[in-house]
């Protein structure tokens, strides 16, 4: 039978995958924005096995809350990414040096 | 191996291959198909964990809403992708170190605390809708406000970041053309006539 831990180490594994893509596209801020989307879908994994298997609705509502705020986020997200690419026509952050960060 | 065993390792498997294609391919627009492919299986999963509103909601913000603004983005940005290559084969080793080291420890903990069993199957006419929405109305009705304002202001953040007031277009100020009145346009003069008397 499926148990917990399957849905939680699926979780898991598509957390360290969106790590890893932190990792290897370092340079481009889309695939970098789309890798936390990633984490967050694992979070919300976790949270909708946990909710059914402990027989609870809470963990459900906070999915709901967390995909609001994802939404919001990609979308100001992506709107300075526009914006970026307007004003210095390029997304490479080794090119994002202004703030001599 | 039942079939709902057979089931879930399906989804996973596609879900974890979606998810090795997009943080590996070339091309963004490919990258974001796979995150599309990665959401829908995941919807999936979902709808097997009895949770079919969530995963519905997941095709239709995610999939629907999200996914395409991303492809919007992609397509409208001239992207130099050789450039976006550059340190991928670097950062390969430590990347896989990372993650496998991560995953590896969180599936540890996992696996050891958590072997909790499947409770038994919802009656057939339960409604995971009903359920989310009964409490999500009572319970939680401050933090779902909080969620709606938290979205205008996302609405209103990304449209005043993209604004973009050119000059020198002639493009028509409506409110001044309202406030047009007769004085402004008309000029009544008195003189004589000039015709021949």
């Amino acid at each position: 039978m499926i148990s917990l831990a399957h849905y939680l180490v699926l979780g898991a594994i598509l957390f360290s995958l969106g790590i890893a893509g932190i990792f290897l596209n370092r340079k481009n801020v889309i695939i970098l924005l789309m890798s936390i989307e990633l984490m967050l879908l694992a979070v919300n994994m976790n949270f909708v096995a946990f909710s059914h298997f402990s027989g609870d609705m809470a963990g459900q509502v906070f999915v709901f809350f967390i995909l609001t705020v994802a939404a919001a986020e990609a979308a100001i997200g992506l709107a300075i990414l526009t914006l970026l690419f307007r004003n210095r026509q390029t997304i490479n952050v080794q090119d994002l040096d202004e703030m001599k960060g | 191996m039942n079939f709902e065993a057979f089931l879930f390792y399906f989804f996973a498997a596609i879900v974890v291959g979606a998810a090795v294609a997009m943080i590996t391919v070339r091309n963004p627009v490919h990258a974001a198909l796979f995150l599309v492919l990665t959401f829908f299986t995941s919807a999936a999963l979902w709808i097997m964990l009895e949770a079919e509103f969530l995963g519905i909601v997941l095709v239709l913000v995610y999939v629907g809403a999200v996914m395409v603004l991303f492809l919007f983005v992609v397509m409208m940005l001239d992207i130099n992708l050789t450039r976006m290559r550059e340190g991928f084969m670097r950062f390969l080793p430590v990347g896989i170190l990372v993650a496998v080291a991560m995953a590896t420890v969180m599936s540890l903990v996992v696996v050891r605390h958590f072997r909790v069993d499947a409770p038994e199957r919802a009656a057939a006419d339960y409604s995971n809708t009903e359920a989310l929405g009964r409490i999500l109305y009572t319970e939680y009705v401050y933090p779902f406000e909080i969620a709606a304002v938290i979205l205008l202001v996302a609405i209103i953040a990304a449209i005043a970041l993209t604004l973009r007031r050119r000059p020198g277009t002639k493009a028509i100020d409506p409110a001044k053309q309202v406030r047009v009145s007769r004085e402004g346009r008309v000029r009544m003069v008195d003189m004589k006539s000039e015709g021949k008397s």
